[in-house]
């Protein structure tokens, strides 16, 4: 596997965004994982919305991020997440 | 998560269980995902006072947030459209007996855009005046569909016990 980067913006309490960390962890995945709703800070909460917005317009979660925007895989699908991983 | 969530969880999570075999919905036999999503649950109503969806991202303001409290008005359309709800909390009997697999299902929800300029569109319907003399609306329960007549809607829902401000006046 090539080494991506990959971000995750996740909430803390959203059960497929659980399954999302579980499944990169197992699979020695490295990942930023990004609680959007844990963010204390206004402003800072506000730039992370519109960066997430970005990558997937419905503000979803979890929202995977292959390298910067490369790819963008919304919600718990590992297959994609591999593909996107592999290509 | 610390303890006191997940106890409160746990209890949330036993007692919707309850509910909803009395009222003939599932909850996902997945014990890892119901008891992350009842946490949350917990979570949200401890920070926010009110029991917003754990797989949406909240306001804050119940005023914003008050469709996606749960049960949130989307989770009958995509129970019956995907055999579960948004977070995968309550699930089709399909599901339950494993013939199907619960999958992540699309966002349903309008943007925060269109949510505002639906609310700001409502027009005032006309009131019927009734017997005793009291302006009579009908008013819809977002939830679960329940119809009233009446000068206000109830407290709470009669059928799925969704809190009075879910209601919306109601017209053909
Ligand atoms: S019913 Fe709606 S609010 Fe409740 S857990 Fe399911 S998707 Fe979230």
């Amino acid at each position: 596997m090539k080494n991506k980067k990959v971000t995750v913006y996740a909430l803390s309490t959203c059960g497929w965004c659980r399954k999302t960390v579980g499944w990169l962890k197992e699979n020695g995945i490295k990942a930023e994982i990004i609680y959007t709703d844990t963010i204390e800070d206004e402003a800072e909460k506000e730039k992370v919305v519109a960066q997430a917005k970005k990558h997937n317009p419905s503000l979803s979660f979890p929202t995977v991020v292959i390298n910067d925007g490369e790819c963008v895989v919304v919600g718990f699908e590992p297959e994609k997440i591999q593909e996107a991983l592999n290509k | 998560m610390n303890n006191d969530l997940d106890q409160k969880g746990e209890e949330l999570r036993q007692r919707l269980a309850q509910e909803a075999r009395a009222t003939g919905y599932n909850l996902n036999p997945d014990l890892d995902m119901t008891s992350t999503i009842c946490a949350g649950l917990a979570k949200n109503e401890g920070r926010y006072g009110y029991m917003s969806c754990p797989c949406r991202l909240a306001s804050g303001k119940r005023e914003e947030d008050k469709d996606i409290i749960c049960p949130c008005d989307y989770r009958d359309s995509d129970l019956a459209e995907y055999g579960s709800c948004y977070c995968a909390l309550y699930v089709s009997g399909e599901i339950v007996s494993g013939k199907k697999k619960a999958a992540p299902v699309p966002e349903r929800r309008p943007p925060a855009e269109r949510r505002l300029k639906a609310a700001h569109d409502i027009q005032p319907l006309p009131t019927v005046k009734s017997g005793a003399g009291g302006a009579i609306k009908v008013w819809r329960c977002k939830v679960c569909g329940y119809l009233c007549a009446k000068e206000t809607p109830p407290a709470k829902c009669p059928i799925c016990k969704a809190d009075k401000d879910r209601f919306e006046e109601f017209a053909l």
